[in-house]
């Protein structure tokens, strides 16, 4: 069965249409990436996938639910600005996730902490920029969910950090799970990704695989961004 | 390994590539076990279908094969891994002359080109490698 359907989703704010009309399927074991200029309805896309909006047209379900309560339980969720409570310690953080959620792996989240070698009396509020974004894709990649929808996982921060969030990525590939991953930095993401789907004014432009692109148009996924986004 | 991607071609044929030259330069050497696809996805920064992808396009040249439950080896059949050498020698030079007719160059230029540019190299190094 399919992770993630959209048919005719469609979402307006007051006279804006953020999504106009979006049919998408995700199959299990893709990663896929959302590729959208800022603006495009990448983030409300996601909102839509985890129950943070309400479609005002069409239909979106998750392994076949509607999203919700038993939907949430199967979606691990990366929000584009750092959620996590800043006074707690990495401690306190491994036990509210294991409190929360029934399918957290403490063992993965402890192992990958302890190989970026981040003590666990530390607090999020200590950390720099790079290592709280580190810690949170910890928690969110240690959950063993069917769909990880990570929004904006490698803005602002460097390319070491960029490096370490895309190899704990395909590190932590479940084929029977599918990862959704926004962004708008193409080249460093190209790689890990199966299928791409370009996003534009609420509208998808595009949906294909990243070596169907380069097979057939001779360019990197990148470049071919490039030029359908031309300003 | 050192893993490196251009930008013109699909990922999982310069995987294919990169693998072979890791098998003929003995990175990876004949009767060896291969990583995981996860591990040899993770170490190369790919996804882990696309190096699915190429692993078993190389199996079905026979470059490698699986074991059910053990893995994936690298062939021992010495004249198939110097089959793919020839291959990968073939496919520089192709490139190599394709580079040099759109400078101009004719047939007997680049021959004689090349055999100047052994006869230097002799002299500094004494080794064509160098």
């Amino acid at each position: 069965m399919a992770i993630l359907t959209c048919k005719g989703l469609s979402k307006r704010f007051g006279g804006t249409q953020a999504l106009d009309q979006v049919d998408i399927t995700i199959e299990p074991g893709r990663i896929v990436g959302l590729l959208g200029p800022n603006g495009s309805g990448k983030t409300t896309l996601i909102k839509l996938a985890n129950g943070l909006l309400t479609p005002s047209e069409g239909e979106i379900r998750i392994c076949g639910l509607v999203p919700g309560k038993e939907s949430h339980a199967c979606v691990s969720y990366l929000p584009e600005r750092t959620a996590i409570p800043t006074w707690m310690s990495v401690t306190q953080l491994l036990d509210f996730y294991q409190d929360f959620y029934a399918d957290f792996r403490r063992d993965a989240a402890e192992e990958m902490l302890a190989h970026l070698n981040i003590p666990p009396k530390q607090r999020i509020k200590q950390m720099s920029k790079g290592t709280r974004e580190k810690v949170q894709l910890i928690m969110v990649m240690s959950r063993s969910a069917k769909l990880y929808l990570l929004d904006e996982p490698i803005g602002g921060v460097d390319p070491a950090t960029r490096d370490y969030i895309l190899s704990t990525i395909i590190g932590n590939y479940n084929p029977d799970a599918a990862v959704v991953i926004s962004t708008h930095l193409i080249a460093d993401v190209e790689k890990v990704l199966d299928d791409v789907v370009f996003i534009n004014q609420g509208r998808i432009m595009l949906q294909a695989s990243v070596d169907q692109i380069r097979e057939e148009k001779g360019m990197s996924v990148d470049a071919l961004f490039r030029e359908v986004f031309k300003c | 390994m050192k893993w490196q991607f251009s930008n013109d071609a699909p990922i999982y044929a310069q995987l294919i590539a990169q693998i072979k030259v890791g098998i003929v330069s003995g990175a990876f050497p004949p009767g060896e076990r291969l990583p995981s696809v996860r591990d040899l996805a993770t170490e190369a920064g790919v996804n882990p279908n696309t190096m699915q992808r190429a692993l078993t396009e190389l199996e079905r040249d026979g470059l490698v094969y699986s074991q059910r439950t053990a893995g994936r080896f690298v062939t021992e059949d010495q004249t198939m891994i110097d089959a793919a050498k020839r291959g990968l020698a073939e496919g520089h030079i192709q490139m190599f002359l394709a580079a040099m007719r759109r400078l101009g160059y004719g047939k007997e230029d680049i021959l004689n080109l090349l055999r100047q540019e052994n006869e230097k190299e002799e002299t500094t190094h004494g080794d064509f490698d160098m």
